[in-house]
Parts: structure tokens; C-alpha cells; sequence
């Protein structure tokens, strides 16, 4: 068993449940997402792109690309919410609810691309 | 060749996931602390405004409490933050530095540099292998010559010689193995833009293995060898390269040639200088006449060439040297040269010369002293191996110098300049030294006594349009007369001369004026550059030829010489 291995595996997997665990729930319902899982994810998100830099191989590219996409997608939503609460107190709007959970639903679906790979790349380890 | 940046970023994973965390640990801290404003109520922070201050304080520009007063506990993370913050970047920062300081790092830079600017050359350019004295003298050359190369040596220092040369455009130069075809194609051998490769280092196997490289990769390109063995000379000529020059060869045979005929030799070193060189006074010095006495100081690969070429001139010769080899006929004294026991041994006070060919310059100069108090009337003949020492050697004042480096670059630029101009010296050297004296005597009268330029071209319509349409107008023949007037007044004559034309397999050397030159012909020129200037301008523009040739001018466009070619019938 390989340290290295284990912490990457480990990111990318909670990378992919903390967006889901965001993401679930009804699209417009403020209630049912939770600001800081969406920070969470991030913040995971980051670390796991920076872990997928500068492998060589092409399933090593096809990872850190991946792990760009999320972050985008992430950051896009962040920027939605920020807008979205503005200065004034209180719940946000049902519509920018619904963007912001999108956006990181596509981030979401960038998540499991990344686990697939991981997956499969762990299957053709013949070890 | 991995790009830098993954390598960086590669090398930096470790203090970029750090930073994260610190920023995701300070920002959650942030958020959840409450804090109280002046009217007693509980705020806290938003994740925004928690991202904003930890950034402004990580980067130590520090705003100040934003957007209200702290409380006392919230100051009491922040004081936290900030160490690790500054730990963090401390960290980021020293993996740069160090990262920055990495050999391997610094050579992948330097190596991108060079193949970057390789690939940006658009121009013809020469391959050099080897910056040693004789790889720097034809950089020199080439340059002056304006001549575009890219150049190889494994010793670092002397790449960095060649950048504080002050050479006219940068060459692109990296210390590296020359005998991996990885980096002569990063040298760009591949490139269709490479002319030639000078293979002129130290050593004959890497010499050996780049006339190998160039052969396998880009078959039928010239490859320029110095060959200090005779096993690698045939390597390299069997290989196909275009010229191999073997410097102690090439020194004997000039040693002969300066013995047998020192007009013809005077001739020669002057038409193979470096660009911007001199002719040699008009008296060459005078060899003692045969039959003599010669004593040779070492008798190494050099000394035995020496040696020979002694005695084909028809001397006796004695070898002086450490090993005390024998020598199949001839006298050998053992002993070093600098002792002037050993000197007057092998005969020193009666001998006619001395030939002090030794690889150690100090050793040379020291013999060369002593051979002179022994006999001051002695004909002394020294090596000088490094340019370094060329100041000692000029104020010493041999009867003759001979610096090998400087003999090999003059053989590669001779054979660089234009394949006509070898055939020509070749002549030349076949020639007695009276012709060589009377042409050394006209050309100078006729361009003066720098080393003039050559230039050759073949009457065709690829190359000498002009010059072509207006033959084919004219009722008589052309003759070399007519084509070396000035574009600017026809009265006026170029300063260049013909040296040889070349017609189908016949070799006209020196034809006079009035030769009638035909298409098909390949004339080689020696000259000012003005003249070649002025002499292209004419070959190539039917209406300059049609004034120096005399013939009528026409009008330049398609449509106005058809009209007056129909007026005119």
C-alpha cells in the first residue's frame, strides 16, 4: 500500500461526496443546501487539483483537467451566491438557489468523471 | 523535454496544498468567531469577507480590521493566522528559491533558451562542433563572413567565450555532449535550414561520432571533419564527408610547400585568411636551399609529419625528442629540447634550421631561445598550439609561425566559402611560384591587400537572368571584359578578376578578357565586395545588363516592351 495513493484517492473521493452531499436535495430550497458543504467542496476540490499536478501521462492529464472543471464550475457558483445574498440579510432568492446548485452540479458530474478514471486506472494496475 | 512549468508546479505541490489549508482553516475560524459591535450585538464575519481579510493579511498588506472592530478573541486567531500565513509563504517562496537554484533546473532552462533560438533561425546557418581555438577562429570567420551558425562544446567556459566574443548577431550556443544526436538535433542539424556541420573538436571520437550523426540523419549534408589520426581520416572519407582535414597533415604539407615555394605558400595563406586579414609582405623569408641540415624538436603524430615533409624537400633532418624513438632513417637524439647540451648534440650550430614543433608552448618558445643563442643565423620554424600565447610568439619573431588551429580554419572556410574556390587552390598548389608570384602581384594591384571575397555563379536562368535575355540579344559574343564593368559607368572596370570558368569538364584557369563566356558556364570571382555587389546587380536586372553589355535599354513592364518591340519592327 502506497501513502501517496491512499491521500489521493482520498481527495478525489471527498472531492466528489462533499459536491454531492451539496448538491442533493430539492434544486430551489435554500434550506436544503448548506453554504459551508459548498465550501467544503471547494476547498477539497483545490487541494485535489493540486495533487493531479505534473503526472505526465495522458490519464494523468485528463485527471488535472477534470479537476479544472470542477474547480470553474465551483467558483461559478461561489460568485452566484455572493451576488445572489448581496448586502441585504436573510434567505436568497428561489431562482439564484437554482443556479448556484446547477453550476455545482455540473461541477458534480466533472467530480465523478474524475473517480471513474481513478477507477479504471486502479483496474489496469495489474499489482 | 518535460515543460518547465509542470516541473515547477510539480516541485511546489507541497507548499500550494499548505497554503490552502492554512486559508481554509483561518477563513472557517473567521466565520465561526462571533464578534460584537458597539451597540452590543453579535456579528460574524461572512465566508467573503473572512476570504478577503485572510488574503489581505497573508499577503501582509493588512487593511486593518475590516468591516468593524475585532473583539479580543477574534484578534487572538487572527495573531494566529498571520504565523501561519507567513510560514506558509516562507515556505512557498524557498521551494521557488531553491527550485530556482537546482542545477538540473537552470540546465533545462538554459537548454530551452537554445532551442528556442535555434528554432527561430529562418537563415542558411553551419553546425559547430567544438569551440576549441580552431572552432572559435572559424566562428570568427563565419561571422565576418555573415555566415549565421549554432555551435556545440561540452566545456562550458567556452560557450561562455563565445558569448562575450562580440560577434556581430548572437550565436545560439550550449555546453553539451556533441556526440548525442539528441543534442545535435536540438543544434538543428534536422533543420532544413542547416547548411553544413563543422565537426572541429579535441578529441576524434566525438568528431567521428558527429560525422556518424550527420551522415545517418541527413545523409549528402557536408560534414567538415578534423581528423587528428589517419584511422578516422579514412572513417570520415569513407562516410562520405565533404572535406576531413587533418591538421598535422596539413601542416606538413604547408611546411613543404613553404620549403619548396614560398610564393605559391604566401599565395595560398593569403587567399584562405580569415575575412579582413593582410597579404604577407612581398619577401617571403627565404628558406635555407637544400641540401641542409634540419633538426626537428618532438616527434610526435606533428613531429613525424615535420619529418617527412623535411625530407621530401630533399634535407637531412635530426629528431630531437624525450621518448628517443627511431626513426627509420634518420639520426634521433634523446633528451629534452630545452637542454642545450641536447641541442648541440643533435647539431645545432651547424644545422640551417630548426623546426620546434612541440604540443607545449612554453616549451617551444624555450628551444626556440636557445637554438637561437647556439646559432643566430638559424632559419627557426615554431608551433604555436594556443591563442593564447600569440603575444609571446609575435615578439619572439620566428622565421615562420605556424599555428595549426589557425591552418584548420582557414581549410574549413576555404571550403565553406564556395566548392569553386577549393578546386582553384588546388590548381594553385599545382602551379610554379613564379605564375603564383605574378597572380599574388595583379590581384593586389587589383583590389588591394586585404583578403579579397570570392563568389561564384553558373550563366543560367535561374541565377543570372539578366544577364541571359541581354546574351541572347546581342549579335556578339560576351566576353569577361564585358561583364566586369560598373553598373554606374561603363568605362569604369570592377575591382575583381575572374580566377576560373568552368565549362562542361574542361577548367579555364585565369581566362583573359576577351573569353567569351556561353550559358551553362560556372565563372569563380575573387574581389571587393563592391564589385560582387555591383556584379550581381548586373546578372540579375536585364536592364543593367543591357548598359554595361551596351546594348539598348528597354522599358521595364511587360506591356510597354511589347508596344515598342511592335513599333520597333
Amino acid at each position: 500500500m502506497i501513502l501517496e495513493k491512499v491521500v489521493f484517492g482520498f481527495f478525489i473521493l471527498l472531492a466528489a461526496t462533499l459536491n454531492f452531499g451539496f448538491v442533493y436535495g430539492d434544486i430551489a430550497d435554500p434550506s436544503h443546501h448548506h453554504l459551508w458543504e459548498l465550501f467544503a467542496a471547494t476547498i477539497v476540490s483545490l487541494i485535489a487539483a493540486v495533487l493531479k499536478f505534473g503526472d505526465r501521462s495522458h490519464i494523468g492529464a485528463v485527471q488535472l483537467a477534470s479537476s479544472l472543471v470542477v474547480l470553474l464550475q465551483l467558483f461559478g457558483a461561489a460568485l452566484v451566491w455572493f451576488f445572489g445574498v448581496g448586502e441585504n440579510p436573510g434567505p436568497m432568492s428561489a431562482a439564484a438557489m437554482g443556479s448556484v446548485v446547477s453550476l455545482s452540479a455540473g461541477a458534480l458530474l466533472a467530480n465523478l468523471v474524475s473517480v471513474v478514471i481513478m477507477v479504471i486506472e486502479t483496474t489496469i494496475q495489474r499489482r | 523535454m518535460p515543460s518547465l512549468l509542470l516541473i515547477t508546479i510539480r516541485r511546489l505541490r507541497a507548499p500550494l496544498i499548505l497554503i490552502i489549508l492554512i486559508f481554509a482553516f483561518s477563513m472557517t475560524g473567521l466565520t465561526l468567531i462571533p464578534g460584537v459591535d458597539e451597540n452590543g450585538h453579535e456579528w460574524r464575519l461572512s465566508l467573503f469577507q473572512a476570504f478577503y481579510f485572510v488574503t489581505f493579511t497573508a499577503t501582509t498588506i493588512g487593511f486593518g480590521e475590516v468591516p468593524r472592530a475585532f473583539t479580543d478573541e477574534q484578534r487572538l486567531f487572527v495573531t494566529l493566522i498571520i504565523y501561519l500565513s507567513v510560514i506558509g509563504w516562507a515556505y512557498l517562496l524557498g521551494s521557488l528559491l531553491s527550485l530556482a537554484q537546482d542545477k538540473g533546473f537552470q540546465q533545462a532552462i538554459v537548454s530551452r533558451r537554445f532551442s528556442r533560438s535555434v528554432g527561430g533561425l529562418r537563415e542558411p546557418f553551419y553546425l559547430i562542433c567544438g569551440l576549441g581555438d580552431t572552432g572559435m577562429t572559424v566562428a570568427r570567420a563565419l561571422d565576418k563572413l555573415n555566415y549565421r551558425f549554432t555551435a556545440i562544446d561540452k566545456d562550458e567556459r567556452k560557450v561562455q567565450e563565445l558569448e562575450i566574443e562580440g560577434l556581430s548577431t548572437d550565436a545560439p550556443a550550449l555546453a553539451a555532449d556533441a556526440r548525442s544526436p539528441e543534442t545535435l538535433t536540438t543544434a538543428g542539424l534536422l533543420k532544413p535550414e542547416c547548411e553544413g556541420v563543422l565537426a572541429l573538436c579535441n578529441d576524434d571520437e566525438t568528431n567521428l561520432a558527429v560525422a556518424i550523426a550527420a551522415c545517418v540523419l541527413r545523409p549528402g549534408l557536408p560534414v567538415i571533419g578534423r581528423a587528428d589520426s589517419v584511422v578516422t581520416a579514412t572513417s570520415m572519407a569513407s562516410l562520405g564527408a565533404y572535406r576531413v582535414i587533418n591538421p598535422f597533415r596539413e601542416f606538413g604539407e604547408h611546411l613543404e610547400l613553404a620549403m619548396r615555394a614560398p610564393d605559391t605558400q604566401r599565395l595560398l595563406s593569403w587567399l584562405t585568411s580569415a575575412p579582413g586579414s593582410y597579404l604577407r609582405p612581398s619577401a617571403p623569408p627565404r628558406m635555407p636551399a637544400a641540401p641542409g641540415h634540419w633538426v626537428v624538436c618532438g616527434y610526435g603524430r606533428f613531429g613525424a609529419e615535420v619529418a617527412a615533409a623535411v625530407r621530401r624537400g630533399g634535407f637531412k633532418a635530426t629528431i630531437v625528442d624525450p621518448s628517443g624513438a627511431p626513426a627509420e632513417g634518420l639520426r634521433s637524439v634523446k633528451g629534452l629540447a630545452t637542454d642545450s647540451a641536447v641541442l648541440r648534440e643533435a647539431g645545432v650550430e651547424a644545422a640551417s634550421g630548426v623546426i620546434v614543433g612541440t604540443d607545449d608552448d612554453t616549451a617551444n618558445l624555450a628551444i626556440a631561445i636557445a637554438a637561437r643563442r647556439l646559432n643566430p643565423e638559424i632559419f627557426v620554424i615554431l608551433r604555436q598550439n594556443l591563442r593564447a600565447s600569440r603575444m609571446l610568439f609575435a615578439r619572439f619573431g620566428a622565421n615562420i609561425t605556424m599555428i595549426p588551429s589557425q591552418i584548420v580554419a582557414n581549410q574549413c572556410i576555404a571550403a565553406l566559402r564556395t566548392p569553386l574556390l577549393a578546386e582553384f587552390l588546388d590548381i594553385v598548389r599545382r602551379k610554379d611560384e613564379l605564375w603564383a608570384f605574378a597572380l599574388a602581384e595583379e590581384l593586389r594591384a587589383l583590389v588591394g591587400e586585404e583578403t579579397p571575397r570570392f563568389w561564384s555563379f553558373a550563366l543560367s536562368l535561374s541565377e543570372t537572368p539578366g544577364l541571359l535575355e541581354v546574351m541572347e540579344r546581342l549579335p556578339r559574343p560576351v566576353t569577361i571584359d564585358d561583364l566586369s564593368r560598373s553598373p554606374r559607368s561603363r568605362e569604369d572596370r570592377l575591382a575583381c578578376m575572374v580566377f576560373m570558368a568552368v565549362r562542361g569538364a574542361d577548367v579555364i584557369e585565369l581566362p583573359d578578357g576577351d573569353f567569351a563566356i556561353r550559358a551553362g558556364d560556372r565563372l569563380l570571382f575573387a574581389g571587393r565586395r563592391a564589385a560582387e555587389e555591383s556584379l550581381r546587380l548586373t546578372i540579375q536586372h536585364t536592364n543593367v545588363a543591357a548598359y554595361v553589355l551596351g546594348d539598348k535599354i528597354e522599358a521595364e513592364g511587360w506591356l510597354w516592351r511589347t508596344i515598342s518591340r511592335a513599333f520597333a519592327r
